[in-house]
C-alpha cells in the first residue's frame, strides 16, 4: 500500500512539478522586483530584468541574498507587501544579536500550514491524529510552524510549549497524543523523562515524532525510536524561508523532501556561487516562490547539503535533501537555538575586566547539549576573594543568558592562557560530533 | 593601617603550587602567611610576605595573574579567646569579615590575624581602640 500523501503535488510528474516553479518562480521575480528597493537596486546592479527569467536555469542570473542584507533592511526592508496584508511576524537570532524578522500573509501562513501538515501526513498523520507541539511557540516558528499543520490537515494540535517536562509525560499520558513535534535532544529528555517516571513506552499511545531544529545523528534516532517506542521522522526549515516544514522525511527516511512547488532549492559552490549539479555537496540555496510577505532571492542557508532526485520509495516526486552536514559559517546550534561565537564576544567586549580571549566548548551530557566559555580575565582584576571571580562569571552568564537564550556556564581563566593563534583563532571546540 | 596581600590566580592543574613556591624560593622572597581559598575550577592562593613587589613582579614575569588587596594584620594574645576578642569587637562595630586567616608570630604570646573586611578604616580604628595592635609593612618585611 502507497503511503497517505497530503498534497497531489508531492507525487505530481517531475515536469508538471517543474512548469508550475517557473511560473510561480517568474511571477515572484516581478513581484519583488516591484515591491522591494533592495531587490530592484540588487538586479539592477547584476544587469538582470525581470523579463530575462524565462527558464529555471535563469535563476541562476539573479544575485544571491544573505543574511547580512536582512540585518541591514531589518526590520521591514525586505517585505514585499504593506503592512496592512501582513497578518503575522516571526523572528531568529543573528550573528550580532541583531533578530531577522520574517512577515507572513495569511496566504503565507496558508502556504505554510500545507508544508507542515505534508510532514506531519508523511510521519503517518492523519486527521484523526493528536499532535503534541513541544517546541517553544513565540516569535521562534517551531511551535507555531507544526501547529498551523495539525490544523490545516484537520488533526488536533496540542500546544504545549517547551519545558515542564513531567508534565509534559503527564499531557502525553492523558491526551493520548499520537504524534510529538520538538527538537530531538527535548525528545530524548522526554523519553528519559518518561523512564525515570515509570512509565512504559506502550502506556503512551505516540506513533511517530517529527524532531527537527537542530542537527541529529542516525544513532540518536534509533535512541529516541526505543526511548519513546515510535518511528522518528526529521523536518528541515528555516526562519527566513518559511519556518519548520522546508522539507520532510517520508517512511523510507534516507533525506527530506523540499516543498520545491514553494521553495526552489539549488546548492551552490559556497566560494564561488557557481550552480552544481544534483548529487554534489555544497551550500544550500533557497528561492520563495509562492511567498507574498516576505519572498527571498536565492537566499544563502550557509547549510551543507546533497539534492537527489532518485526514484523514491513513498512515491513522492519532490526533490530530496540529505540532513545539512555542516554549515559554511561558524554558527553552532546549541539546544536548538543559532548561536554566532561572535555574539558571545560582543557581550565579552561590553563586560568590564575580562577580555575577548575566550574559548567555546559545546557537548552533550544525557542528550542535552552544554556551552561552556572560558574567558580569560584581565590583569586588573580584582579576584583575592572567591565570592568576586563567581559574581564576575554569574555577570557574563546573565549577559549571555539575555543575548543568546539559553544558558552557558563561565568560566574565568588567567591572562594569555587561551591559546592565540596565527590568523583565526580556535575559538570554538565542538565534542558533539554531529556531522 | 594595612598590608598588601598577594593573591595568584591558581587554575586547578598539578604543579602550580610547586612552580608559584619554587619563583619565590628563587627571588629569595619570604612568606609570612598564607592561605588557599579552593574551589572546583581554580584555587586562590594568598600570601604575605616580606617584600611584596619583588614577589609581584616575579610572578607575573612567570605568566601569573595577581591582585594586591590591601588588608588589616592584627596582634592578637596567643592564648584561648584570643581571637574571640578581636571579633567581638569588629561585629560590635558592625564589620563584615570576608575571609581571615591566622598566623603565629616570632615574638612570644602573639599571634597575628590578616582580616579582608568591607571597611578597613573603621575596622583598624575600633581595633586600635580595643588595644589590638596592626602590623605595618615595615614590620612585616622585618
Amino acid at each position: 500500500m502507497r503511503e497517505r500523501i497530503w498534497n497531489p503535488i508531492e507525487t505530481a510528474p517531475v515536469e508538471e512539478i517543474k512548469a508550475l516553479q517557473l511560473a510561480r518562480l517568474i511571477h515572484n521575480v516581478y513581484h519583488v522586483y516591484e515591491n522591494v528597493p533592495h531587490y530592484r537596486r540588487r538586479m539592477d546592479e547584476a544587469g538582470v530584468k525581470p523579463e530575462d527569467i524565462r527558464t529555471l536555469a535563469d535563476l541562476a542570473k539573479l544575485p544571491f541574498t544573505y543574511k547580512q542584507d536582512l540585518r541591514d533592511t531589518y526590520p521591514y526592508g525586505l517585505f514585499a507587501v504593506p503592512m496592512k496584508e501582513v497578518v503575522e511576524l516571526h523572528a531568529s537570532s543573528g550573528t550580532t544579536g541583531k533578530q531577522i524578522v520574517a512577515g507572513y500573509t495569511q496566504r503565507d501562513l496558508d502556504i505554510w500550514g500545507d508544508c507542515a501538515a505534508r510532514a506531519i501526513v508523511a510521519a503517518g498523520g492523519s486527521p484523526k491524529s493528536k499532535v503534541h507541539v513541544s517546541y517553544g511557540y513565540g516569535l521562534f516558528t517551531g511551535g507555531m510552524g507544526l501547529h498551523y499543520g495539525a490544523q490545516t490537515l484537520g488533526a488536533v494540535a496540542i500546544p504545549v510549549s517547551s519545558g515542564n517536562t513531567k508534565r509534559q509525560v503527564q499531557i502525553l499520558q492523558d491526551f493520548k497524543s499520537d504524534i510529538l513535534c520538538c527538537t530531538p535532544s527535548y525528545a530524548t529528555y522526554i523519553g528519559e523523562t518518561l523512564r525515570e517516571m515509570g512509565v512504559k513506552p506502550d502506556e503512551i499511545k505516540l506513533s511517530a515524532g517529527i524532531f527537527g531544529a537542530e542537527p541529529w545523528t542516525e544513532d540518536s534516532r534509533r535512541n529516541i525510536e526505543a526511548l519513546l517506542g515510535i518511528k522518528a521522522y526529521d523536518i528541515y526549515g528555516l526562519t527566513e524561508i518559511i519556518g519548520p516544514g522546508v522539507a520532510y522525511e517520508c517512511s523510507e527516511q534516507t533525506g527530506m523532501h523540499i516543498c520545491e512547488d514553494h521553495f526552489l532549492p539549488e546548492i551552490i559552490d559556497p566560494d564561488t556561487g557557481e550552480v552544481l549539479p544534483e548529487g554534489t555537496p555544497g551550500e544550500l540555496v533557497f528561492t520563495c516562490i509562492t511567498k507574498e510577505a516576505f519572498p527571498l532571492l536565492r537566499y544563502r542557508t550557509r547549510d551543507i547539503a546533497t539534492l537527489s532526485r532518485e526514484k523514491c520509495s513513498c512515491g513522492r516526486t519532490l526533490i530530496k535533501m540529505t540532513k545539512p552536514r555542516g554549515r559554511t559559517d561558524d554558527m553552532l546550534i546549541i539546544r536548538g537555538v543559532n548561536v554566532f561565537p561572535s555574539q558571545i564576544e560582543t557581550v565579552l567586549f561590553q563586560t568590564s575586566q575580562t577580555s575577548p580571549h575566550y574559548l567555546i566548548t559545546v557537548d552533550r551530557v544525557n542528550n542535552t547539549d552544554t556551552l561552556d566559555i572560558q574567558v580569560e580575565m584581565t590583569d586588573d582584576f580584582q579576584f583575592d576573594a572567591v565570592r568576586l571571580v563567581e559574581q564576575k562569571q554569574r555577570e557574563i552568564e546573565a549577559a549571555l543568558q539575555s543575548t543568546l537564550g539559553l544558558s552557558p556556564k563561565v568560566r574565568l581563566v588567567s591572562p594569555k592562557t587561551i591559546q592565540r593563534s596565527e590568523g583565526k583563532a580556535k575559538r570554538v571546540i565542538d565534542k558533539r560530533q554531529l556531522y | 593601617m594595612t598590608i598588601k596581600q598577594l593573591s595568584v590566580f591558581v587554575e586547578n592543574k598539578q604543579g602550580r603550587l610547586s612552580e608559584i613556591t619554587g619563583i619565590l624560593q628563587d627571588t629569595g622572597v619570604d612568606i609570612r602567611a598564607l592561605s588557599l581559598a579552593d574551589t572546583t575550577d581554580f584555587g586562590i592562593l594568598r600570601l604575605i610576605v616580606d617584600k611584596e613587589e619583588a614577589a609581584e613582579a616575579a610572578l607575573r614575569g612567570a605568566g601569573f595573574t595577581v591582585s594586591l588587596t590591601p588588608v588589616i594584620a592584627a596582634g592578637i594574645a596567643d592564648r584561648p579567646g584570643g581571637l574571640a576578642e578581636a571579633m567581638a569587637v569588629l561585629r560590635d562595630g558592625g564589620i563584615s569579615v570576608e575571609y581571615m586567616y591566622a598566623f603565629i608570630s616570632r615574638r612570644k604570646e602573639m599571634a597575628y590575624v590578616i582580616l579582608r573586611v568591607d571597611d578597613n578604616g573603621r575596622a583598624a580604628e575600633l581595633l586600635q581602640k580595643a588595644a589590638f595592635p596592626l602590623l605595618t609593612e615595615a614590620e612585616i618585611a622585618e
